[in-house]
């Protein structure tokens, strides 16, 4: 499997009046070639800054403190990578939307509401391909055609387009140019289950023909589970977990992780013991020291304050691609020293 | 369109309490100019018991939230009755709608959107406490007790802070307690939960079902998701295009549901249990037909979607069907969406 998109080491953070804050600290995430790869966290753990950072579409306060975007598709024309943070204006333009593309958050919202359709997606295409006019408006036509979208609705506004299809609408102006890598932010969450399944069986099966890779953000774990090839769990600005989906189904290791599995009510099979994860977020001006989930963790043991939150292959696992920032934890999940039973419980835990 | 077979059916809330709020027959059409009406809400039966949880669920446009507002009383039914312990609900006069509100109290969805930014938590409670509770009462004293029934401790220092100091879950949380000030019987939850993360819905929800004990509150709990009804409702109440598809007891209706509509929202919904397999064989789930069309106009509703549609569905409206003495489904292809169920009652 060749990397199309490696992130290495990339640091993230908003200057503020009240100090810096660090939305994303030394990640390192790699997408392969027809991958799918989810990225799952909650709201504030840095994930979308990730995917923009990583695209550079972050404007101040953000500012990219550290690391490396490498970006190998099979366009860029020559055999090394390039290094997307670092790329001249121009280049960075050629790239951005030909090779990485994003659907956009609250996509609902993302169009124009007074262009047409067929207008909104003529004027991404004539920006970045050269295409006669008549060639744009059959491509586009075509590109509706893809998502399932009748070509008469070219002609419509986005107000009169259900929400499942403006969701498809915009998943077709990322697809216009044939990318290699598309970024997916929470593109299904307005949705009803129901529309969202049928985007998400699209969007793989567009995958399976188009050939290129996926980014998927997401705080629904259920579905990252079925939906991706691999997983890596966000907290506080840093991946905490990532596996395969298989590895985080049946063995997840680092606490948040296994918090956020039993954070959610299953529809299928016997009715499982919900706990939730008690407490919010650390103030990311200001993490503590270590492991930024001790306030909320069960297992916390005062080797926690010295984590470096580099990633360690989990003790003991079926995969050495199975890696975590959790040194305590083996494949089973139980931490390696005694639990402490009197965890602090933060402000507004349940007794 | 008749709903004989509902009024034997006894609700699967029944047994936590006395009833508390009921709605008969309830409608609301929306005249949309053109001399065309959208049929919002039609014929919708909900019985909210004492300690109890009913579930209404259904997608956006299903016409839950018209449901939850009539039954508030912000809405004006075309028909039907709405009664709270027995008597009729009258909200004419702006006496006797304060008078209802301080029994029916609505949590909103957003809690970003329902809490004025410029005033104090202290200032958002002690107003439904001063509107509803006379002069006598100890207004301060209220407040804390009602921040410390939510959890949001130390109370004092929750009380001088604005919204923007708050997390989200904190915020709905105010929006609880703003609620509960009034010392309500019912209480009517709008997606309470579905504007926050993951990992603090769960919290919240064991909130509300907590509170729904202390204080013995008749609950609606309405939402999209139908999993977390499984696990948080005793009723479930399906809604589509308007109409209750499907009720039940919410661990029967979840596992064995009656109605194609219910049959397509449980398969539809992430299964963790199911790794990767189902979207990528593409095979398992039938993709629904026309999904992101609307219900249709005549006929059931679900007629245009659904797989065992027949010309029956699409010129008549079915009825709510009895099957158990807790179940209804309204589907004239009962027989062949669930055999199981209709042959047992047979």
């Amino acid at each position: 499997m060749s990397p199309v998109l490696d992130i290495k080491d990339l640091s993230i953070a908003y200057q503020t009046p009240g100090g810096d804050v660090r939305a994303a600290s030394h990640v390192n995430l790699t997408i392969n070639k027809g991958e799918v790869v989810g990225l799952c966290g909650e709201s504030g753990s840095g994930k979308s800054t990730l995917a923009y950072g990583a695209c550079r579409l972050l404007r101040p306060p953000a500012v990219i403190t550290s690391g490396s975007v490498l970006y190998s598709g099979a366009r860029t024309g020559t055999a090394v990578p390039v290094d997307i943070l670092r790329l001249p204006h121009d280049d960075l333009r050629a790239i951005r939307w030909r090779d990485v593309a994003i659907v956009f958050q609250s996509a609902m919202n993302a169009l124009n509401p007074v262009l047409r359709v067929r207008d909104q997606i003529l004027d991404g295409m004539e920006a970045h391909l050269r295409l006669r006019k008549d060639e744009a408006h059959e491509k586009a036509a075509r590109l509706l055609d893809l998502v399932g979208i009748p070509r008469e609705r070219l002609r419509s506004y986005p107000h009169e387009l259900s929400g499942g299809m403006r969701q498809r609408v915009m998943i077709a102006m990322a697809l216009a140019a044939d990318p290699e890598v598309v970024i997916m932010d929470e593109p299904t969450t307005a949705l009803d289950v129901v529309v969202q399944r049928d985007i998400l069986a699209q969007i793989v099966e567009l995958k399976d023909t188009l050939g290129f890779s996926v980014l998927f953000i997401t705080h629904d774990m259920s579905l990252l589970l079925e939906l991706c090839d691999r997983i890596a769990v966000m907290y506080a600005g840093r991946i905490v977990e990532l596996g395969s989906a298989a590895d985080l189904q049946n063995a997840a290791a680092h606490p948040y992780t296994q918090g956020l599995l039993r954070s959610f009510p299953s529809l299928h099979g016997a009715r499982r013991e919900l706990t939730g994860i008690p407490g919010s977020p650390p103030d990311l001006r200001d993490p503590p020291q270590g492991c930024p989930f001790i306030p909320r963790c069960g297992f916390a043991q005062p080797g926690c304050a010295q984590v470096d939150m580099s990633l360690i292959p989990v003790r003991g696992g079926r995969s050495p691609l199975h890696v975590t920032a959790c040194p305590f934890v083996t494949h089973e999940g139980a931490v390696n020293a005694a639990p402490e039973q009197e965890t602090t419980a933060p402000e507004g835990a349940l007794s | 369109m008749t709903q004989d077979a509902a009024i034997t059916l006894t609700s699967a809330a029944a047994g936590n309490g006395p009833l508390a709020l009921e709605a008969v027959g309830l409608s609301k059409d929306f005249r949309l100019g053109h001399g065309a009406t959208l049929h919002a809400v039609r014929d919708v039966h909900i019985s909210l018991y004492k300690s109890a949880v009913v579930a209404l669920v259904g997608e956006s446009g299903s016409g839950k939230s018209t449901v939850a507002r009539m039954l508030a009383g912000q809405d004006t039914p075309t028909a039907g009755a709405i009664r709270l312990d027995g008597e009729p609900v009258d909200v004419r006069t702006s006496r006797a709608f304060r008078r209802y509100k301080s029994q029916v109290q609505y949590v909103f969805q957003d809690p970003f959107g329902s809490l004025n930014p410029v005033h104090s938590v202290g200032y958002h409670l002690a107003r439904p406490v001063k509107l509803h509770q006379g002069r006598d009462v100890d207004v301060k004293k209220r407040v804390i007790e009602l921040l410390e029934q939510v959890r949001l401790t130390p109370a004092a220092q929750f009380e001088p802070k604005y919204p923007h100091e708050l997390s989200g879950g904190q915020r709905q949380r105010v929006s609880f307690a703003r609620a509960l000030a009034a010392e309500p019987n019912v209480l009517l939850a709008d997606e309470p939960v579905s504007m926050l993360d993951v990992s603090i819905r769960l919290e919240m929800l064991n909130l509300l079902d907590d509170l729904r004990k202390r204080l013995h509150l008749a609950l609606l709990y309405i939402t999209h998701d139908i999993a977390s009804a499984r696990y948080f409702a005793d009723e479930v109440l399906v809604m589509y295009g308007g109409q209750i598809v499907e009720r039940g007891p919410a661990e029967e209706v979840t596992q064995q549901p009656a109605h194609p509509y219910t049959q397509l929202l449980i398969a539809s919904a992430p299964d963790p249990d199911n790794l990767g397999s189902v979207l990528k064989s593409g095979n398992s789930v039938p993709r629904a037909r026309g999904a992101g069309s609307g219900p249709a106009a005549v006929g059931c509703p679900f007629s245009n979607r659904c797989p065992l549609a027949i010309d029956k569905c699409r010129a008549e409206n079915p009825a709510l069907r009895q099957l158990t003495a807790v179940r209804a489904a309204a589907c004239w292809r009962l027989s062949e969406a669930a055999p199981a169920l209709v042959n047992g009652t047979a």
